[in-house]
């Protein structure tokens, strides 16, 4: 699904290049459940952002769905978000004065998909994460954990290949929490890659693999099952030993 | 830009009605006349007021008619100002002699009464036609017809009142007293005509009977020293003038349109710094930078053309006003000024859109995603 070979992402802060990402080297194979874990500034927004197409690398190179996305032009991209990807948040990023059915049929709407189709899928989407009956309420009127799983409907309702997620419970309580891991998790098993971004221990132990970034660079990697024993989890083992 | 669309709307209105008023004013005295004044001024247009070298004489209006079979009626005009009298009461108002045809070479109604008697034209009689508030002024109780009044130091009998008709081209027909022309030419002691108004039959022989007319002259008098105006000539130089003038106030208030489309263009950037974090998202989910920048200009295009058509009914109602308070000025907003205001409104709002628009299309997705 995806490969990543001597990834460099550079940019500028204030005059200074900060290198959030250093020659980074991975494959994430199709169906599976990755973890990127990591302290602040650690670059994993960063690479997050990279394998979803908004950003692009300064070298190296990037295979998605064995397709080199250095070559591809804006229009191809913006395809590829709209077909390949979906994208989860931390702050949900609904549109406030859309409901939540229009907030789910937002990328619909832009992909030219026939009005009638669309209802369809709406309802269809909002009864997978549980929120059939809420489709008429705006952003405001839904509980956190309400608001994310609309998000997550909107994730899905192109049917992406790949879904990524930004710290999908960093603004909920636990039982929230645990409801939008475990729809994501359901999804994962349905065959949808799935790559979460956190920074918290018990969301990337549900994953199968783990990276740890510190500085641009891939530090660790380690199976889910094996965070809860990790000690010094987000240092590089040298330094942690040390 | 509402504004704008409503100011372009009223002033051009105004602009339109004056024309038409004027039109209509030219059109009350009979589109197939033509006026023969005294003088030889090298641009038509505005009558002008040129030394002739001969009069206008009484004898050559009669040779006009009487040489030119076009010419179906002829009214002579002498003009002079004098006191009116009857009893204690006097007035001093303009005097014009004329002859009886003139009644409907200008287009006149009898109150009561009779018009000028159809006599000899050098033959003058002591007789007077009053206008409706002339009348009303010096026989306030009484019927003025069969009575006398002194005009200078002529006595003379009243003959008939006018029906009230009001200002026509800066002459108050209502607070006139007209005579026969010979006596006027006796009063004012004048030999020239002041002008000699030609009713042609038909519209068509116009032009043809204006060369016969100037040929007659320049073989009474031995040269061109007249000038012959047709009535429609003179409604097209005010029609141009005043039109150019409506295009002109019109364009003044366009500018008006575009200062709005500045404020279109604030609106906009607000919008779309505002809105950001929507922008980034829409860019996650695979929305294009044009489909973004689509966006945007619709939205502008929404926003200028709804104030566009909410001037276009606040200029409707100001005109509206306006002819309630002016029923005599037939202002209504031509049909270009119309569209050509709503259309502008429209471009200007998406010339200022543009701008706003591109820079939400060009936001880079991560940066936008992540702003507050």
């Amino acid at each position: 699904m995806i490969r990543l070979e001597k990834i460099c992402r550079t940019y500028l802060l204030g005059g200074q290049p900060v290198h959030a990402l250093v020659d980074i080297d991975e494959t994430v194979e199709n169906g599976e459940h990755v973890a990127i874990m990591g302290p602040s500034g650690s670059g994993k927004s960063t690479l997050l952002y990279l394998l979803g197409c908004l950003d692009r690398p300064d070298s190296g190179s990037y295979w998605l769905a064995d397709r080199e996305v250095a070559r591809l032009s804006d229009v191809e991209l913006t395809d590829v978000r709209r077909n390949l990807i979906g994208f989860v948040f931390q702050s949900f990023h609904l549109v406030p004065r859309l409901t939540a059915a229009d907030n789910v049929e937002l990328p619909m709407v832009f992909a030219e998909v026939p009005r009638g189709e669309r209802r369809d899928r709406v309802n269809a989407a909002l009864s997978a994460v549980g929120l059939a009956d809420r489709g008429d309420h705006r952003p405001d009127q839904l509980s956190g954990g309400e608001r994310q799983r609309v998000a997550l409907a909107r994730a899905m309702v192109m049917g992406p290949r790949l879904l990524l997620a930004v710290e999908p419970t960093g603004n909920l309580d636990t039982t929230s929490g645990r409801q939008i891991l475990d729809l994501l998790e359901h999804l994962n098993d349905q065959g949808t890659t799935l790559i979460v971004v956190t920074h918290d221990p018990s969301v990337a132990a549900r994953a199968d693999r783990v990276i740890v970034l510190v500085d641009g660079h891939i530090v660790r990697r380690l199976a889910g099952t094996d965070v809860a024993k990790t000690p010094n989890l987000l240092m590089a083992p040298e330094v942690a030993a040390s | 830009m509402a504004i704008g669309v409503a100011a372009v709307i009223t002033l051009t209105a105004l602009g339109e009605g004056a024309r038409i008023y004027v039109i209509d004013q030219f059109a009350s005295i009979g589109t197939n006349l033509l006026i023969v004044i005294p003088g030889k001024s090298e641009t038509t247009g505005i009558p002008g007021v040129a030394a002739g070298a001969h009069d206008i004489t009484l004898q050559d209006a009669e040779t006009i008619l009487r040489v030119i079979p076009e010419a179906e009626k002829i009214a002579p005009l002498v003009v002079g100002t004098e006191s009116v009298a009857h009893g204690a009461r006097r007035r001093q108002v303009p005097i014009a002699g004329t002859t009886r045809d003139f009644l409907e070479v200008r287009r006149l109604v009898m109150g009561h009464g009779d018009f000028l008697p159809a006599e000899d034209i050098q033959r003058g009689r002591p007789v007077v036609v009053l206008g409706s508030k002339l009348a009303r002024e010096l026989f306030p109780a009484e019927e003025p017809v069969g009575q006398v009044v002194r005009i200078g130091g002529w006595r003379m009998r009243v003959t008939g009142v006018l029906a009230p008709r009001g200002q026509q081209l800066g002459m108050d027909l209502d607070d006139i007293a007209l005579v026969p022309v010979a006596t006027a030419m006796r009063m004012f002691d004048r030999r020239s005509l002041f002008r000699i108004m030609v009713q042609v039959r038909g519209t068509a022989a116009l032009g043809p009977v204006k060369d016969k007319v100037l040929k007659l002259f320049i073989q009474r008098h031995r040269e061109e020293d007249v000038t012959v105006l047709t009535q429609d000539a003179v409604v097209a130089t005010f029609s141009q003038i005043l039109g150019v003038l409506t295009l002109a106030v019109g364009a003044i208030a366009a500018i008006s349109l575009s200062v709005a489309g500045i404020g279109i263009m604030n609106v906009m950037l607000v919008s779309v710094s505002e809105r950001t974090r929507e922008v980034g998202l829409l860019r996650a989910v695979g929305v294009g930078r044009r489909q973004v920048l689509t966006v945007f200009l619709t939205e502008a295009a929404l926003l200028s053309g709804g104030g566009g058509l909410l001037g276009l009914g606040a200029g409707w109602l100001a005109v509206r006003l306006m002819v309630q308070l002016y029923p005599a000025l037939p202002a209504s907003p031509p049909v270009w000024a119309v569209f050509a205001s709503l259309g502008l409104a429209l471009g200007v709002g998406i010339l200022f859109g543009l701008l706003p628009a591109r820079r939400a299309a060009r936001l880079d997705p991560v940066l936008a995603l992540a702003s507050r």
